[in-house]
């Protein structure tokens, strides 16, 4: 071998190259180092990758490190090695550098070896995730034209392989210093989040500012989550609101976790800190498949499969009127009562997150009877809509639990235009191509019966508890319209509970599959799982579909 | 599915009567219990009614089952699933769910008892049990009362009366004033001549409601005032009486069992000195204190005095003994004790057939010398209830999980409720009586802390880490105990088990084992080709378990279910199945069984585990994880001393400040009642009140906002 090296020819190669280049062919010649080939120049290129190297990894420095630490928060490299399986990190990109001449921006001082941004790949729980990490403490996380370039380059393999995406926000804004340069940078990765849509899961986690553009990735990615007070996502700060609209508000009220998770919708869901939202990152990631041509995940189950659940013969009142929590309902037929909901906190009379069966993932999409009667309106129409798109991209079967008494009424939900966004989970049910499973729980009233993935839209298997009501409208209202005038309105009440109040009339059309007992509902689903494992439903060839967005 | 083809309307009617079904479990494990056997010749009863709900409901009709009996059950609507309506052959809803509207309600348990044709009526214990008004209605109509003669009702019923009947009865009784007492300054007066400290109760109560001890003037006008308010909404009746408190007494009962011929037994006694506010938690049968002359005397006395109300069916004399085993008369109950499977189980009688042999005119098969004592029996009262807060305020809940330890042997569980049932605020909390037997006390005591182990109880807060503590505590095993037992050992609280070294090792091990198999498991992945073909498990795990402030480093190797760990400069071998899916948890820790509960696991590391009865949080991180978890701001909590919350759920009685007062320290703030309990809640500290979120008449949950302070 040291033959080949003292080849001449060979060393003038070596000394012409540039730093970066012979990345792969170090950890070999580090126990060459005593040979006596080694060139002056090659000595030196090699101190140079370590120096790099040992830069890249300080980031900012360990001053900025510290101060990130102050704020109770770690740093780009501290979150990658959480969020992955030990070792697994491979980065890519370490030594890019940005480009910037302006401002003095070219000064060594201002170059920082990888830039604003960590990128790789790794892997969690050994299943393959691409990954990109803004580092705060190089120029608070500005975006430049190389800190982009690094990140499209890890989404362009993400797409090339078929896995997701992870992105962990940290970041000032734009690089000002480089101008169009960045808003190019921020159009490049839009443009990748948008051809990534639907091929690969993309998941993004702010754990720092976001503001501006910028906040535009992680709204076109699938799930965005955020770390409780020390995150904020804004398209313009409260200084700028303030001389605009003359409004005072904190960025924890104008873009907090608490208002994206609760009032605004953008966020899925929020966690206490950076540790607590890596963690639950890695569980979450757990449910998802790879890609859109890999099947949904099945881990390792310890639930029987055909554990009968007495609790639910009792679960839903005697009196129709009466709420109970549809959560009560998914813990007990779900694997192990692991549910991991999305967006809890926002539109809560429609429940919609991931759990197992048998231990296949599946989307749960339940009405919430708790919250506002369980009532389909604006905000839990999209937030079922596109929870319910996001399975069917992926893979994975929806089950659907339905105890629903309609639209919500009112000039607020008319005038924000409940009926385009009704459509939207109307769409999104009908459109879907993967099992879906729906069991009526109890109330399945009007248009919004047709909505929750019924038989008409594709239903695979419909189920009717004994409590289930599928009719166009409860009984008073249906009498005062039937029987308008009529003397003894509870008579004809009664008649009509008698025929409309009970699974029948749909049973008898063939518009649920079965009447089943409560207690047997996670075995039946089970089952029906992996029979449609199997399923092929194509939709017509199109261009790409047009919701009613 | 059964219900298919079926007219609509009768749908629902055949799910209920599929409900109806017996479960076979029960009958099977309740046969064991007793040695007498049913004679089927005997005719007793075509039809009966239980005026009750709950464990009791069920109990009495598990016996009627037994005999060929056909049972009414009666509910209010919230329990129109209850178990007990499931079990019976009819059920018939009474009012809604305050009692005092259904199962208080006489009107409609007579309309219940003529539509449905029932002969006879057990009561149970608790409400109508009790009533004498209720037992002179079922006589006029002709319906028997199972149960004693009105007469005996009344006269034990009224507690002075009592006192006096016993006095004549040559029954042992405690210094006393023997009238009602009107007014709190008379109430001080009174207790001044007695002499500190003084019990004031309600006349016609039982059951510790409307019951307080004083032991200085001031205490005494507040226990009146407390007791005069709880009497009225427990009892419909605030008479008051007052004697001489008997302190660091045992609570020792007699039962009794008389027919209508003159017959009287005593089926020997039950220690029920383990109480918290002067409810009783653990019984047993026999007592350890007793010996066979003082049980006699204790007996004799007890039959004379049932015989002197001429007694039929039933009843318990309670006494107070003291150290010097002196035994004084506390009062008779005059129904089946909630207590009475211990008595069953040593005695191998079934008191509710005995109770409806004896209601149907039939004398007493047996001698006083057939009444045996086998063995031991311990009854553990598990409530739903949250014993670090005054040893057990209510808690309420819907029963997400539920698992009776009945497979175990020689464990009986009376239970009236089952996975999914809800406990409400309407109701007594308690969840089941959870009886243990054996041929010696020791027996008995360690299948008690296998049964503790293994129940599962999911979705309200239980007192099995009371119980549990109990039962294993060296002064209870030792016989030690009074009814200031808890008091005593716990002056402070109860804080639930305290962890030894060893123990505390045990349980870090177990939870750091318990994390990796969990983190093994997520890389399980079925069928998946794309998961990488290296292996990702490392052979040592290092890990960091935090419990409570303390964060202990270990590591953890496995070889196939066995995990070792090493923690605080020990090794701990693990052993089990490691179902991640299963409540219960049985592990062998450094070769000895243990059965832990999994209560809840998350992503974030924190594993929740009952060990030894307690549950423990415990957070597991892996070493970077910890050490990066230590850049984490920690969180401030709320300040507690400026807001005043419910501790449990009920309905706000009264409210006793407005924004702007000033309250000094231990002022009462408002009152709020749950269970019938009134509790009076007051100021940690002197301050303004900012501002008071609550109103009388209000429900409010279990940590809703009442007031706030400056």
């Amino acid at each position: 071998m040291d033959q080949i090296y003292k080849d001449t020819k060979h060393r003038k190669f070596l000394a012409q190259v540039k730093h970066g280049a012979v990345v792969a062919a170090l950890p070999q010649s580090s126990s060459q180092r005593d040979c006596r080939w080694y060139s002056v120049s090659n000595l030196s290129v090699k101190e140079r990758i370590e120096k790099k190297r040992k830069a890249a990894l300080l980031g900012g420095g360990q001053k900025r490190i510290d101060a990130q630490h102050k704020k109770g928060k770690l740093t780009a490299r501290e979150r990658v090695e959480l969020l992955l399986d030990p070792e697994s990190f491979v980065e890519s990109d370490m030594f890019l550098e940005h480009r910037c001449s302006d401002f003095g921006m070219e000064q060594d001082k201002n170059k920082f070896p990888g830039d604003s941004v960590v990128t790789g790949r790794g892997r969690i729980n050994g299943r393959l995730v691409y990954v990109f990490s803004q580092d705060f403490t190089v120029f608070g996380g500005s975006l430049s034209g190389a800190h982009a370039q690094k990140i499209c380059k890890i989404m362009d393999q993400a797409m090339t392989v078929g896995a997701p995406v992870i992105g962990l926000n940290d970041s000032g804004g734009a690089r000002i210093q480089e101008g169009v340069e960045s808003l190019a940078g921020y159009a490049d990765i839009f443009l990748r989040n948008v051809l990534a849509s639907g091929v690969v899961p993309q998941i993004s986690l702010i754990m720092g500012p976001c503001a501006g553009g910028a906040v535009y990735s992680p709204a076109l990615t699938d799930f965005t989550f955020m770390v409780k007070d020390t995150s904020y996502l804004f398209i313009t700060g409260p200084d700028v609101v303030k001389s605009v609209t003359n409004e005072d508000v904190t960025q924890e009220e104008l873009g907090g976790a608490k208002t994206h998770t609760t009032v605004s919708g953008v966020a899925h869901r929020a966690f206490e800190n950076d540790v607590e939202a890596l963690l639950n990152l890695r569980e979450f990631f757990n449910f998802l498949p790879l890609s859109n041509q890999d099947p949904a995940p099945i881990r390792e189950c310890h639930d029987p499969n055909d554990r009968l659940v007495p609790a639910l013969d009792t679960i839903v009142p005697f009196e129709s009127t009466k709420a109970y929590d549809m959560l009560d309902i998914v813990h007990a037929i779900v694997d192990e009562r692991d549910f991991f909901e999305i967006m809890p906190n926002y539109a809560k009379n429609i429940v919609v997150g991931f759990a197992r069966m048998n231990g296949r993932t599946v989307g749960i999409v339940g009405n919430q009877p708790k919250v506002a009667s369980g009532c389909l309106d604006i905000n839990s129409s999209v937030k079922g809509a596109r929870f319910v798109r996001f399975c069917d991209a992926f893979n994975i079967p929806i089950i659907t639990f339905v105890d629903v008494p309609g639209f919500l009424p009112g000039t607020a939900q008319e005038y924000g235009g409940i009926i385009r966004h009704g459509a939207k989970l109307l769409y999104a049910f009908a459109e879907a191509t993967v099992p879906k499973i729906t069991v009526i729980t109890r109330k399945a009233y009007g248009g919004a019966y047709d909505v929750m993935s019924s038989k008409h839209l594709r239903g695979d298997v419909n189920y009717a508890w004994p409590t289930a009501e599928v009719a166009v409208m409860g009984a008073k209202g249906a009498v005062q319209i039937i029987f308008r005038g009529k003397e003894n309105q509870a008579e004809a009440e009664a008649e009509y509970v008698d025929k409309f109040a009970n699974p029948f009339p749909a049973a008898v059309r063939g518009f649920v599959d079965d009447i089943i007992e409560p207690s047997t509902t996670r075995k039946k689903i089970c089952r029906d799982l992996e029979v449609l494992a199997s399923k092929k439903q194509v939709n017509p060839w199109k261009k790409h579909a047009n919701i009613p967005l | 599915m059964a219900s298919h083809g079926l007219s609509p309307s009768l749908n629902r009617l055949l799910l209920a009567l599929k409900y109806a079904t017996f479960q076979p479990r029960c009958c099977a494990v309740h046969k064991a219990h007793y040695s007498t056997v049913y004679n089927g010749n005997e005719k007793t009863f075509d039809k009966i009614l239980i005026a009750n709900r709950g464990e009791i409901a069920c109990r009495v009709i598990k016996t009627c089952k037994k005999m060929g009996i056909q049972t009414v059950a009666v509910h209010s609507d919230v329990d129109s699933s209850a178990v007990h309506v499931k079990m019976a052959d009819e059920a018939v809803c009474v009012g809604p769910a305050p009692t005092s509207k259904s199962y208080l309600n006489m009107d409609a348990i007579m309309d219940a008892i003529r539509s449905t044709g029932a002969q006879a009526v057990h009561p149970g214990y608790g409400f109508l049990s009790e009533n004498k008004e209720f037992a002179k209605r079922l006589a006029a109509e002709g319906v028997t009362f199972i149960g004693p003669d009105t007469h005996a009702i009344q006269a034990m019923g009224d507690k002075i009366e009592s006192k006096l009947i016993a006095k004549a009865a040559k029954v042992n009784t405690i210094p006393g004033f023997d009238g009602v007492v009107k007014t709190a300054e008379e109430a001080v007066k009174i207790a001044q001549d007695i002499g500190y400290p003084v019990m004031i109760k309600a006349s016609a109560g039982g059951g510790g409601k409307g019951m307080r001890i004083a032991w200085n003037n001031e205490e005494t006008r507040e226990g009146f005032r407390f007791s005069s308010q709880e009497a009225a909404s427990s009892f419909g009746d605030d008479r008051l009486l007052i004697e001489k408190y008997i302190d660091n007494p045992r609570h020792i009962e007699i039962q009794v069992l008389a027919d209508k011929h003159g017959n009287a037994l005593w089926l020997n006694e039950r220690e029920c000195s383990i109480q918290r506010r002067n409810q009783k938690v653990v019984e047993e049968a026999p007592s350890t204190f007793l010996d066979p002359s003082t049980r006699r005397a204790m007996g004799e006395q007890a039959v004379q005095l049932a015989k002197a109300v001429q007694y039929s069916s039933a009843g318990t004399v309670e006494f107070l003994v003291d150290s010097k085993k002196n035994f004084y008369f506390l009062e008779m109950n005059t129904r089946l004790q909630v207590e009475h499977p211990i008595t069953e189980c040593i005695t191998g009688l079934d008191l509710v057939e005995q109770m409806i042999r004896v209601a149907k005119g039939y004398k007493l098969h047996h001698k006083q010398e057939d009444i045996p004592i086998n063995g031991w029996a311990i009854e553990s009262r598990v409530y739903a209830e949250d014993p670090y807060k005054s040893f057990g305020l209510p808690s309420i809940g819907r029963l997400s999980q539920y698992q009776e330890p009945v497979n175990l042997c020689n464990v009986r569980v009376d239970s009236g409720i089952q996975e999914g049932s809800d406990i409400s605020i309407y109701y007594d909390p308690m969840i089941s009586k959870l009886v243990t037997y054996g041929a010696t006390r020791a027996e008995a005591l360690s299948k008690m802390e296998d049964a503790l182990d293994n129940y599962v109880i999911r979705g309200v807060t239980h007192n099995i880490p009371l119980l549990r503590e109990i039962i294993t505590h060296p002064r209870f095993i030792s016989g030690d105990i009074s009814t200031n037992f808890l008091p005593e050992v716990y002056p402070d609280g109860f804080k639930g088990h305290q962890l030894e070294a060893s123990t505390r090792r045990e349980l870090l091990a177990s939870a750091a084992a318990l994390h990796v198999a969990s983190q093994l498991r997520s890389q399980r992945i079925l069928g998946n080709q794309r998961v990488s073909n290296s292996p990702v498990e490392c052979s040592c795990w290092e890990l960091v378990v935090k419990l409570g402030k303390e964060a202990h480093p270990v590591t953890v190797t496995r070889s196939g279910n066995t995990y070792t760990v090493e923690v605080d400069g020990e090794r701990v071998e693990v052993c089990g199945q490691w179902s991640l899916a299963s409540p219960l948890l049985p592990l062998t820790i450094n070769n000895t069984h243990r059965m832990l509960q999994s209560l809840s696991r998350d992503a974030s590391g924190e594993i929740v585990l009952q060990y030894l009865g307690t549950s423990f949080k415990v957070r597991v991180l892996s070493k970077l994880a910890a050490e990066l978890n230590s850049y984490m701001p920690e969180k401030v909590p709320e300040d507690t001393t400026s807001i005043l919350r419910s501790p449990m759920p009920g309905t706000v009685v009264a409210v006793s400040v407005k924004a702007g007062d000033t309250v000094a320290e231990g002022q009462e703030i408002c009152v709020i009642e749950a269970m019938k309990m009134q509790n009076s809640l007051t100021a940690v500290r002197q301050a303004k009140v900012k501002s008071v979120h609550c109103k009388a008449g209000e429900t409010v949950g279990e940590g809703d906002l009442l007031v706030e302070l400056e």
